[in-house]
């Protein structure tokens, strides 16, 4: 036993070579398994790692997490440079490359339907956070003391409202941005608002979608989303990307069903 | 576009694509470990470690 086979994606066969340097999961260099029409991305693992046991232990280390996760998409980013990848969900172990085939065989149309679909697009991820409220700026010119207990109430409804204005802002805004970034997408997903925990990120994120992009239509998308950046006060809108398509590697798709 | 590439990717925005996304797998000859629900759970369980020093609002101090 050589140990076990983590797959990163699933390809048609493409011509070009990897990356000499490149090394996946675990430091072992991927390397292609072919069968029948497609290839599976794959590096060797070891079983005290990538078994299920240690493996579901592992997830919930965080740093252990961060550099599969990052090992993991430095393949599929190498992968995307000279073909277009279907993604697998990280931690998809085999147990040998013949598990890998039976597989492959097992959803071989699929995985040609899905790699059809997928051909020569780029997913965009785009996020509106509603900024932090603004530490007042002039500590030199304290907010005039209350006068008396209705003006506290008072001074106090205006923060409040404020607050609810820009929240409502916020959504209309968010709403309308999906509704015009679907509609020269492909198709699109929204993720859960993300986590300021695990994100680092200041403000709160209400807005955390992906969209299907044409490669040839990515500078046309990207400059749409720019232009909402401006004229949006208290909100900020943030664009990742281009990534392979992981949020559109699914067998449904939302955006088919209205076509 | 080039800027977008070259800065580096934040580890939550890959988590939701690496964790959230990509082809599942399941099946006898996988070791079930790709399964949707497992991982989310193990990643709740990694929040909430993330967020342990916060003392939690709901414990009452006895």
């Amino acid at each position: 036993m050589t140990g076990l086979r983590y797959v990163y994606a699933v390809c048609r066969p493409f011509g070009t070579p990897l990356q000499a340097q490149l090394t996946g999961v675990g430091g072992d260099p991927p390397r292609l398994l072919p069968h029948h029409d497609l290839v599976a991305v794959v590096s060797h693992v070891p079983e005290a790692d990538f078994a299920e046991e240690p493996l579901r232990a592992h997830l919930e280390d965080l740093d252990w997490l961060t550099t599969v996760a990052r090992a993991h998409q430095g393949v599929i980013d190498a992968l995307t440079t000279v073909a277009t990848p279907l993604p697998l969900r990280l931690g998809t172990v085999f147990r040998d490359d013949s598990g890998v085939r039976s597989m492959i065989e097992a959803r071989e149309e699929n995985f040609l339907r899905t790699l059809d679909r997928l051909e020569g697009r780029v997913e965009w991820g785009v996020k509106v956070y509603v900024e932090p409220e603004p530490t007042p700026k002039e500590p030199a010119t304290p907010a005039p003391k209350p006068a008396s207990g209705r003006d506290y109430l008072r001074q106090r409804r205006m923060r409040t409202k404020a607050q609810e204005d820009l929240w409502q802002r916020a959504e209309s805004f968010a709403t309308r941005l999906h509704e015009t970034l679907s509609e020269c997408a492909e198709d699109s997903r929204l993720h859960a608002p993300q986590n300021p925990t695990l994100s680092g990120a200041s403000g709160r994120n209400v807005l955390n979608a992906a969209y299907l992009v044409p490669r040839a239509e990515s500078e046309e998308f990207v400059e749409r989303v720019d232009r909402t950046k401006d004229g949006t006060p208290g909100l900020r809108v943030e664009l990742t990307g281009p990534w392979a398509a992981y949020s559109f590697a699914g067998e449904e798709t939302a955006g088919e069903e209205g076509a | 576009m080039t800027v977008v590439e070259r800065r580096e990717v934040a580890l939550v925005d890959l988590l939701d694509r690496l964790l959230a996304g990509g082809v599942v797998i399941t099946g006898d000859i996988t070791l079930r470990i790709a399964d949707v629900d497992l991982v989310r759970i193990d990643l709740n369980a990694l929040i909430s470690s993330v967020n342990a020093q916060v003392p939690s609002p709901f414990e009452e101090s006895r």
